[in-house]
């Protein structure tokens, strides 16, 4: 009679960075974090306590959603749309110089790492700090707002089609030349059609963030919906802020559908 | 582990496997199965031949109404299938095992938890996501893994493995279940033809070890002839052979692929264990 | 050959587009240049002050150096507190973008209504700016860091559930079929079947979301949710031009840090 074999009864995961030490710190060490953040916020319990009635009365507020001043809110909406196109415009127009600065493969060194210098700069600012400067510089209202979104618009916009330049094929271009084209014919007939492809999507892709931003901007005082939205706030006039709130989710619902719709018809 | 109402010389007590007027139409209006009747009683290996679109997956899924049939009645045993509502469903897939012929292992998962995958259903939900299993279940694990010639891998992830490893590893999952029938769909369409046969094999043995039933979609002709004790043509939905292996003849072969070549689905089995 | 069957076969014109797609591309101009005109005009710009902008924008920067050193530790527990609330923010967002995930995903929702419902949260939440949840938060909260994490994490969940509702869509339909044939519960269906096979996206998504928020939460303080925008806003209140560059520097480096920690990580993970 053969014996059976015997088999463990018990079967636990692999650790999942190499060794179970190093499972159990890396879990200790997530585990402190949470716990020094939560006691670092200096957090007041009694005011989150209190944040939950106070919560539910805001809801109640907020409903039904005021649309009688809906004037002041399709101004505002008309504003923030209104910047976000032209910033877009802008910005495309501002992101070539930029783009062809910070281009390796075309600009000489010092201009090219000056233009990379600003697009990092650009990128880590939110858009509300650029916004404060401008106001600061231009006063309140929707210039603000617009050289805000032109200004992060060129500098995104250059840093993409920097990358395109940058990661254009040579092979078409030498070919042209080879013909004997100009400059200019080169650049339109091997250049242009390379960049192009992705340059219009990027672009619609950006007109969606800036109709995002420009909601925003308002706040510090560059114009838009944003602007009625933190007055109405403020002012505690919950349903009219929860009108605004809507028409902003609508609005911004609506722009990503437009913009994927037509990256997609772009395919 | 108690063997089915069936003495091992294949004499039965009851029927294992009922199958009546099995029909199934898909909404697109195609039809896949019209009125299949067979039963299975005793632990045999049916083999279920035909050519592609002749129903042979409709049919399999149907039993463990992974596809829900048309019309027509399934029995396991004593339970009709067709009748049950989903918690009692899921009850009853726990009796029935499955082979994918993708192996449909959960890739990022190792081994061991592929198997004990198919305990899920005897187990909590908060014990299966701790990875809690009964330790008679860990135990069947192992020795089902030293069975199947992947002593050793528990701790391997699932997508490192080789096709035929993966293969065993299904074939042991399956069999974690304890099942009163085994559902083998295509087992080895996705694996060349020697390894195929090693698979084969193992099902075979597997399957009369524990003196249980297996349903196996094979579209391999000669694997088919040469492991199952039993073979089921399928014809455009319709059962157009029913018998032992050695009763498949030319003709019938013809008859059940019609234009398709059945020659061809003899792959060169270079011969060997 | 006929010279007519010749200029059939071999025209003399050729057109890269045709008359139609020659109209549809002048129809889009038109409609760009127009939107362009309404939006520009109608915002009454005051073209005199781009005269001496560019003057105006020189006398900033020089107003802004060198920076005021001093001005850095007062803000070196901020920094921290932004730091914080990026991060515990988004860990909220992660718990609750799995079962908002699964709800908005067609193949593991109830029914046609649970996903409708999903699909509304999920466009909800990536809507609304987290500056603007920061209001609201702030109103139910009161001023400080947690109206800063809850917003952060109102705004991260649609954008997780979102990318990992998409991975769920797409997932193997074999291994969620091989769980299903076990007999396993629906539940454990999904957290054994898919989920494996979304975690992948779903930490690589939210790792990337951190680094976002990092951006974000350092101008939450605008709107009194904590952080260092507090500090940014009332010394440019306060024409403290020296501490502002010293403060966007700070921020400059932790969104950078954070940036280079987020790019790392995912690489480790493909």
């Amino acid at each position: 009679m053969s014996i059976a074999a015997v088999y463990p009864t018990t079967w636990r995961r692999p650790p999942l960075f190499g060794s179970l030490a190093r499972q159990r710190i890396a879990i200790a060490a997530a585990v402190g974090y949470l716990v020094w953040s939560v006691s670092d916020l200096n957090v007041d319990y009694a005011r989150i306590l209190a944040g939950f009635p106070r919560a539910i009365d805001i809801f109640v507020k907020m409903f039904p959603p005021d649309f009688a001043r809906w004037q002041l809110l399709t101004n505002g909406m008309i504003e923030s749309v209104q910047m976000a196109l032209a910033a877009t415009l802008v910005g495309v127009v501002l992101s070539i110089p930029i783009a062809l600065a910070a281009a390796r493969n075309l600009a000489p060194r010092p201009l090219y790492l000056a233009a990379r210098g600003l697009i990092v700069g650009g990128r880590t600012l939110h858009e509300i700090i650029i916004a404060i400067f401008f106001v600061k510089l231009f006063g309140f209202g929707p210039v603000a707002g617009l050289l805000t979104l032109a200004f992060a618009s060129a500098i995104f916009l250059g840093k993409m089609l920097a990358e395109d330049i940058e990661n254009v094929r040579v092979g078409p271009v030498e070919a042209v030349r080879a013909t004997g084209a100009g400059f200019g014919q080169t650049v339109v007939y091997s250049i242009v059609p390379q960049v192009l492809s992705r340059a219009v999507g990027v672009i619609i892709y950006r007109l969606d963030a800036n109709v995002r931003h420009s909601t925003v901007i308002g706040i510090v005082g560059a114009g838009g919906i944003g602007q009625t939205l933190s007055a109405s706030f403020s002012r505690y006039d919950y349903d009219f802020a929860a009108a605004i709130l809507l028409s902003i989710v609508a609005l911004v619902a609506l722009g990503e559908w437009f913009s994927d719709w037509v990256r997609r018809k772009l395919r | 582990m108690p063997a089915p109402d069936t003495a091992p010389d294949g004499a039965s007590a009851r029927t294992l496997l009922s199958i009546e007027g099995l029909t199934k139409v898909y909404p697109t209006g195609q039809r896949a199965l019209e009125g299949v009747d067979f039963t299975v009683e005793r632990a045999e290996i049916v083999a279920v031949i035909g050519s592609s679109g002749a129903g042979k997956s409709t049919l399999i899924r149907c039993i463990n109404r992974l596809v829900e049939p048309t019309s027509g009645r399934i029995r396991l045993g004593d339970t009709d299938l067709s009748a049950l509502s989903r918690r009692e469903l899921r009850a009853a897939r726990r009796r029935i095992g499955m082979i994918f012929q993708e192996f449909n292992l959960v890739e990022r998962l190792t081994v061991m938890e592929n198997l004990l995958s198919g305990r899920l259903g005897s187990v909590g939900f908060f014990a299966s996501l701790a990875r809690r299993f009964p330790p008679q279940d860990v135990s069947n694990a192992y020795a089902l893994l030293e069975r199947v010639g992947l002593a050793g891998y528990e701790n391997t992830r699932a997508d490192a493995l080789s096709g035929g490893q993966r293969q065993r590893v299904g074939i042991a999952r399956a069999l974690m279940q304890n099942p009163d029938l085994l559902l083998v769909d295509e087992p080895t369409a996705s694996l060349d033809p020697k390894t195929a046969r090693q698979i084969m094999r193992l099902i075979r043995e597997l399957a009369t070890e524990r003196h249980r039933p297996a349903l196996v979609n094979i579209h391999d002709v000669a694997l088919a002839q040469t492991f199952a004790d039993r073979v089921i043509g399928l014809k455009a939905g319709r059962v157009a052979f029913d018998g032992p292996p050695a009763a498949l003849t030319a003709e019938t072969l013809t008859e059940i692929y019609g234009a398709e070549d059945w020659s061809q689905t003899i792959r060169a089995a270079d011969d060997e264990a | 050959m006929t010279a007519a069957a010749l200029e059939k076969r071999y025209p003399d014109v050729w057109r890269r587009r045709s008359r139609r797609e020659v109209v549809i591309a002048w129809l889009w101009t038109a409609a760009i240049a127009f939107a362009a005109a309404w939006s520009v005009s109608a915002l009454d710009i005051e073209w005199a002050f781009f005269a001496d902008a560019h003057e105006q924008a020189l006398d900033l920067v020089e107003r802004m150096w060198p920076p005021r050193w001093s001005y850095l530790p007062v803000i070196v527990r901020p920094l921290i507190e932004t730091i914080h609330i990026a991060t515990l923010g988004t860990a909220i967002a992660l718990v609750f973008s799995i079962p908002l995930a699964f709800l908005a995903a067609r193949n593991t929702t109830l029914n046609g209504f649970t996903w409708a419902i999903g699909r509304a949260l999920l466009v909800a939440s990536r809507s609304v700016n987290t500056v603007i949840w920061g209001l609201l938060f702030v109103a139910i909260f009161g001023p400080g860091a947690v109206a800063g994490v809850c917003a952060v994490a109102a705004r991260s969940v649609g954008f997780l559930a979102k990318l990992v509702a998409e991975a769920i869509e797409e997932a193997d339909a074999g291994q969620i079929e091989a769980i299903t044939a076990t007999g396993a519960g629906t539940a454990q269906v999904y957290v054994f079947g898919i989920l494996p096979q979304v975690m992948p996206v779903l930490i690589g998504t939210t790792v990337y979301r951190w680094d976002i928020n990092v951006r974000e939460s350092s101008v939450l303080g605008f709107v009194g949710a904590g952080g260092i925008g507090l500090h940014l806003y009332a010394s440019i209140n306060q024409f403290a031009w020296q501490q502002v560059l010293v403060v966007l520097l700070a921020i400059l480096v932790i969104v950078l840090l954070s940036e280079a920690l987020s790019a790392y990580i995912r690489g480790r993970i493909s």
